[in-house]
């Protein structure tokens, strides 16, 4: 169990820094795929997709 | 050429192939993403609740369930850039460059957090955040060339050729990774020696050891899952703009107009 000690804030800042950036990570990596597939569906919706996509319809 | 002569791909060539990474992978994301909460809520009870206090270090030892988990990935990463950098190089692999590609901001974000918590933890056992040293300098230059490597992929507009040119980049730069591993036995450093591989195996007790590799662990699954999820990305991506392109020059009057986004390559139309 952690105490209440001595450098406790160096390990809350070390928890925080990697906890936000962490988060900011996954926060980047999750908008840039939906950014990514937004702009498909805006190509698909203007008729502008693969010809294997077309065939499959 | 008679059909028996024809060379199958094995099974390892169609499952990379970026049709077929896209239609398996996307069965990968949902369980990669609750083992990875998973192993965290776990490594965190560890950390916080149920693992002792170092003799020396006292609660500090716990900057290290954060510290050499981002450690480890900051070389891991690399060395799964360096893989694909081969692929890219000597197989022409298809998903090669766009593993690299999805890497690098990985790593560069885990080496960055490395640093940083190194710095914290540093600042109370050692007495300063930064030093000279073997080993954070040769951290820093591994920062360095991975923010280089982002830096040359925004550069090029065709993706392939800048494919062949990072590997190239990539694979030169994987001449530090031995540098950061050795540093503390080649040089005098404030830093510790390995702790956990080791020959002899891991020099601590089990009861921070636990904790310690189930956060190793989740972090690892961590960087599997955006891994896969910046690499289907990438495909997409690349698919978007080869459309693009191609209604740009074959059909003007389709109302889709501006510029081609940057991309093209693998995922185009066949």
């Amino acid at each position: 169990m952690i105490g209440d000690g001595a450098h406790i804030e160096f390990i809350a800042w070390a928890y925080i820094g990697v906890a936000v950036l962490t988060v900011a990570l996954v926060a980047y990596v999750v908008w840039d795929s939906l950014r990514v597939d937004a702009r498909l569906k805006a190509l698909d919706k203007a008729g502008i997709r693969r010809r294997s996509d077309e065939s499959k319809r | 050429m008679s059909v028996d002569t024809v060379k199958q791909p094995n099974w390892f060539s169609r499952l990379a192939h970026p049709g077929q990474f896209l239609a398996w992978s996307r069965y990968l994301i949902w369980p990669l993403a609750i083992a990875t909460f998973v192993s965290f809520a776990i490594g965190l009870w560890f950390a916080f609740l149920n693992s002792p206090e170092d003799y020396q270090m006292g609660d500090m030892v716990r900057v290290m369930y954060v510290h050499v988990p981002n450690a480890w990935l900051s070389q891991l990463v690399y060395g799964v850039m360096a893989v694909s950098a081969l692929g890219t190089l000597v197989w022409r692999h298809p998903l090669a460059d766009v593993a690299n590609k999805a890497a690098a901001p990985l790593g560069a974000v885990f080496t960055a957090l490395a640093l940083y918590t190194g710095a914290l933890w540093g600042r109370p056992t050692w007495g300063t955040f930064w030093e000279w040293d073997g080993r954070m300098t040769s951290t820093l230059v591994l920062l360095l060339i991975y923010l280089g490597i982002i830096a040359l992929w925004r550069a090029f507009d065709d993706q392939l050729k800048a494919g062949r040119i990072i590997a190239i980049v990539t694979l030169v730069g994987a001449l530090n990774i031995p540098v950061i591993k050795f540093s503390v036995d080649w040089w005098n450093t404030l830093h510790q020696p390995a702790s956990v591989f080791t020959a002899s195996g891991p020099k601590m007790p089990g009861s921070i050891l636990t904790p310690l590799l189930v956060m190793m662990l989740a972090f690892t699954l961590l960087f599997a899952l955006l891994q896969v999820v910046r690499m289907r990305t990438e495909i997409l991506r690349r698919r978007a703009a080869t459309l693009s392109r191609q209604a740009a020059l074959s059909a003007p009057s389709t109302g889709f107009a501006g510029p081609p986004p940057r991309g093209g390559g693998i995922g185009a139309a066949k």
